[in-house]
């Protein structure tokens, strides 16, 4: 005789009961193997309760899936017991996945046409929840004729799975559209409000459906002002506001259809607010009104009642404020303005997510007028504000400040203070923002300079910082010397704390390489701007000469190598930087040094990248070009492009009239040619060949030759053949310059040399003149 | 409302309803993820919260927190509003409903709410008529338990009082013969 089954609160009692996850495991592995046993002998009686302990189980996290048969087993039982729980263990363990789920279809169409009330609605709930797109297709008859039905109760069910059907299934639009204008005149609340969702979902997916609807907006106006004027009925309100689910589903669809809510202001002034549905409903108007093309009192009434909604103490409707007038701010700008004090206020909520969405909103709100006030407000803030706002709170603050700067001092200000706050937050292009921005302002480089030294002297572990520091007493140390700058009180700095200092961001363990760079390289810099002798630089940069870091060790060599052997050239590398372009590439010294000493290599510093296009300004380009002339930089060509430049020389021999040589450069017998071809397939295309050659008796090393052209055209230079020269007629350089120009623009060419010989390093810049017409024709 | 979930403070999960296709696997991940990101919100925190490309609405009632996960275009106050209308109608089933209760009677909870919602929409408003519902279908399975041991399953296709139930039928479509004059009462 088989042990009778556990009943369903007896096995929970057992569960519950374990001590430990393995006793839990085995009570429950025991009770599954029971279970699947009684599956197997198919036991029709007590099936119902088996599968409701299999559904708790479920819930636990254990598997459950041999269930599934018994489900479809259950549901076509005839007793109510086995269908509900059937039904359930549908929805709990069937889903569109899983092939098994079709199978129930003809139950559920069998319970839709001929079962009794109850059952109907657990058929359509189940559909609802888990229906797929197939299920749905065949079963939108037997729904349709449901909403049709007499009973409310069944209605309201089937039209809210019509709504799950349209998800599902777009194309029953228009089988379920037509009912849906007769259902709106019923009195119903569970029927009206599952006619507007469905309203809504056709609404959402078809412009067609929009029209349609259109007409019956004076209904749901007339619907939302009768819950509102008249008494309410106590079975659907909460606390005072009549029925605000219908209320919401009403406003909500009036969105849809894109109609300026009449009523709104109604609502707006009849609704309680001291409960949560009464702030429902108002929310919902808002909602509706920011998403409606609203006449602008309407908006403001909107942003008024969510400027009161930042008042209130409760804290979930101060978040849904935020959150609105941040989506407001924008088009409703100077209405929002009125409650920014307020706004600045929630600055200081405890919960972290109040106070990130008050901080986007203060961003948001920072304009011209109000800059220093919100600045100092935010900067307060940063100060105090928990660590994963601080990263958000900095760039927003400096990104504000150069929008809004009114003052240079002030936005210099401003950001050393966020520097020195929040550091360590800060981007990475905070830095060069800062050095860009104070080399621009010229009058104010000893004002800063010393802030920044003294900003040093305190603390050198904010990196950023550092590196701005660093740079800038490289830059202007002549400035931090001289000791009078009015805007700080007078700080006698002397040579040696300065050079002091910077050595001990050199050795801090706290210093990354990239800012050990920047450290580097100011002591060069100060080499040419302190009056005294350079012994102790000198020290400093032969120590490095044998750092393990790469970077720091390749730099500080070829610092020594400028003390060494090119002592001449190192007050003209290390001069003031010129102003770098904004979103340019990063002022960087090794640009100039890479120009000038071109036995030095190219490497790129850790943090800035260096560009040619920093060579644009140390060219002076052609008077008719606005210095946008494009060169690739001529000391990293692209091994590959020789190749396709191959392909694209003709085979052919040189077209019929060949462009004659011309020499346009001589000196002490090295000469530069150059010479034409123009490719007959692409008219626009010039291909020039320099030839450098020498007939001198001293060798040419480190010939570099670039070239530049007007705006119109477009220049690409290969890589030289070399860049030696020897002496008396040794082999020549060629280097192939390739020039699109399709406007046929009159060609124009400026060259730069640079070389040494005899000792001596030449560099030269001219204009080719006399260049043949047939060049550019 | 794309799915509902209950669980204690401990993180067990005490209900589980989704409107939307997931696999399994998939619904354990986010289960997971979402009980530890509720539970770690101290009590002061306002109850919504932003969690991958959801809204989730959440409110502890005792022991048990309910969560709700809504749309980007769905009204959060008005959530609350359903949260708190379905724990008020577990209330009035239960009579001071408590965690235990959810427990061991997982699947009235489930049916409570099968009354409420109805693939993610509110389906009824008024409590009296969810809480009516529940009463009907429940006495229906007593009925039937009543018919089976008596080797009947049928029963006729009306809501009445169990005194009319005395005559067994064939098919579903019959009404009661007591009943025909009252056909689809109750609302």
């Amino acid at each position: 005789m088989v042990a009778p089954s556990l009943k369903l609160q007896d096995l929970i009692e057992e569960i519950r009961g374990a001590k430990t996850q393995a006793q839990e495991r085995e009570v429950i592995q025991k009770e599954c193997a029971h279970i699947r046993a009684s599956f197997r002998d198919g036991d029709p009686v007590h099936r119902h309760r088996q599968l409701a302990k299999l559904l708790y189980v479920h819930m636990l996290g254990y598997p459950a899936h041999f269930g599934q048969m018994e489900c479809l087993k259950l549901i076509a039982s005839s007793r109510f017991t086995d269908k509900r729980v059937g039904y359930l263990g549908a929805m709990l363990l069937l889903d569109e996945r899983h092939d098994a789920h079709l199978l129930i279809t003809n139950s559920i169409k069998n319970d839709l046409s001929q079962g009794i009330q109850p059952v109907q609605g657990l058929a359509l709930c189940t559909l609802s929840t888990m229906g797929s797109a197939e299920m749905c297709r065949d079963l939108a008859p037997e729904v349709e004729k449901l909403l049709l039905q007499p009973s409310p109760y069944v209605r309201k069910k089937a039209i809210l799975t019509a709504v799950h059907m349209i998800r599902k299934v777009p194309e029953l639009s228009s089988v379920f559209l037509p009912p849906c204008v007769h259902l709106l005149h019923e009195r119903h609340h569970g029927i009206l409000l599952g006619t507007i969702t469905l309203i809504t979902e056709l609404c959402e997916r078809s412009p067609a459906a929009l029209r349609h609807f259109r007409k019956v907006v004076p209904q749901l106006v007339q619907i939302l002002r009768t819950l509102v004027t008249t008494g309410y009925s106590t079975e659907h309100s909460i606390s005072g506001v009549s029925d605000p689910f219908l209320q919401v589903g009403g406003h909500s669809s009036k969105t849809m259809t894109n109609t300026s809510p009449l009523s709104s202001t109604q609502v707006a002034t009849n609704t309680d607010t001291s409960r949560n549905a009464g702030n429902a409903v108002l929310f919902e108007t808002v909602l509706t009104i920011m998403d409606i093309r609203s006449a602008a009192g309407l908006r403001v009434l909107a942003v008024n009642i969510l400027g009161r909604f930042l008042l209130n103490s409760d804290r979930n409707i101060r978040y849904v404020a935020l959150t609105s007038l941040l989506r407001l701010v924008q088009s409703d700008h100077s209405a929002v303005q009125r409650h920014r004090p307020t706004v600045v206020d929630c600055l200081q909520e405890t919960d972290a997510s109040l106070s990130r969405r008050a901080l986007e909103l203060s961003l948001a709100l920072v304009n011209s007028s109000n800059v220093r006030a919100m600045m100092q407000e935010l900067q307060a803030f940063l100060e105090s504000c928990p660590p994963d706002l601080r990263a958000d709170c900095a760039s927003g603050i400096l990104l504000a400040a150069e929008r809004f700067a009114p003052t240079k001092r002030w936005h210099i200000d401003t950001i050393l203070h966020v520097l020195t706050t929040a550091g360590t937050h800060v981007r990475d292009d905070a830095v060069a923002n800062l050095t860009q921005l104070i080399g621009g302002a010229q009058e104010l480089h000893a004002y800063s300079v010393r802030r920044l030294y003294n900003a040093l002297a305190e603390d050198i572990s904010q990196q950023p910082l550092v590196q701005v520091a660093a740079w800038c007493i490289g830059e202007y140390g002549d400035l931090l010397l001289e000791g009078n700058c009015e805007e700080i009180e007078p700080l006698q700095v002397d040579e040696e704390e300065v050079l002091a200092l910077l050595e001990k961001v050199l050795q801090s363990h706290m210093s990354l390489p990239a800012t050990r760079g920047y450290a580097l390289t100011a002591l060069m810099k100060l080499s040419t701007r302190l009056q005294g002798d350079n012994n102790r630089i000198r020290q400093v940069v032969s120590i490095y000469r044998s750092c393990l870091d790469v970077e720091l060790q390749q730099r500080a060599v070829e610092y020594d190598t400028l003390f060494r052997k090119y002592d001449h050239m190192r007050a003209a590398i290390l001069e003031k930087m010129p102003l770098v372009e904004r979103d340019g590439p990063q002022a960087d010294e090794e640009a100039k040094e890479s120009k000038a000493a071109a036995q030095l290599s190219e490497a790129a510093p850790a943090p800035t990248e260096p560009q040619a296009s920093q060579l644009l300004d140390l060219l002076d380009l052609l008077d008719g070009a606005s210095g946008d002339a494009q060169h690739p930089p001529p000391l990293d060509p692209s091994p590959g492009g020789a190749l396709v430049y191959l392909l694209d020389l003709p085979c052919a021999p040189p077209p019929p009239a060949p462009i004659p040589d011309l020499k346009v450069f001589e000196r002490e017998g090295v000469q530069l040619n150059l010479s034409f071809i123009r490719p007959p397939e692409n008219p626009a295309l010039l291909l020039i060949t320099a030839t450098a050659t020498n007939s001198s008796e001293g060798d040419v090393t480190d010939f570099i030759c670039q070239a530049a052209v007007p705006k119109s055209l477009q220049l690409q230079l290969q890589a030289p053949s070399g860049n030696t020269v020897p002496a008396r007629g040794g082999l020549p350089i060629t280097q192939l310059f390739r020039i699109l120009n399709p406007n046929k623009a009159p060609l124009r060419l400026k060259l730069r040399l640079t070389y040494n010989h005899f000792h001596q390093s030449v560099q030269e810049i001219f204009e080719v003149n006399n260049l043949p017409v047939e060049s550019w024709q | 409302m794309q799915f509902m979930l209950l669980f204690s403070r401990q993180g067990k999960l005490r209900l589980q309803k989704w409107y939307v296709p997931l696999s399994d696997k998939e619904k354990k991940k986010i289960t997971r993820e979402l009980v530890q990101t509720v539970l770690a919100r101290k009590p002061k925190m306002c109850s919504f919260l932003e969690w991958r490309d959801l809204k989730i609405v959440y409110k502890r009632y005792a022991s048990l927190y309910f969560c709700c996960a809504i749309e980007d275009q769905d009204n959060e106050l008005i959530t609350l509003e359903i949260i708190h209308r379905y724990v008020e109608l577990l209330d009035k089933y239960f009579g001071s409903v408590c965690e235990l209760d959810i427990i061991f009677n997982f699947e009235k909870a489930y049916f409570i709410l099968d009354e409420f919602l109805l693939g993610g929409e509110v389906q009824e408003t008024s409590k009296k008529n969810v809480l009516k519902a529940i009463e009907q279908a429940d006495l229906l399975q007593e009925v039937s338990y009543l018919f089976s041991s008596l080797g009947t399953s049928m029963f006729c296709s009306c809501w009445g009082s169990l005194s009319h139930h005395s005559y067994s039928f064939r098919n579903y479509s019959e009404a009661c013969l007591a009943c025909s004059v009252h056909p689809f009462a109750v609302y």
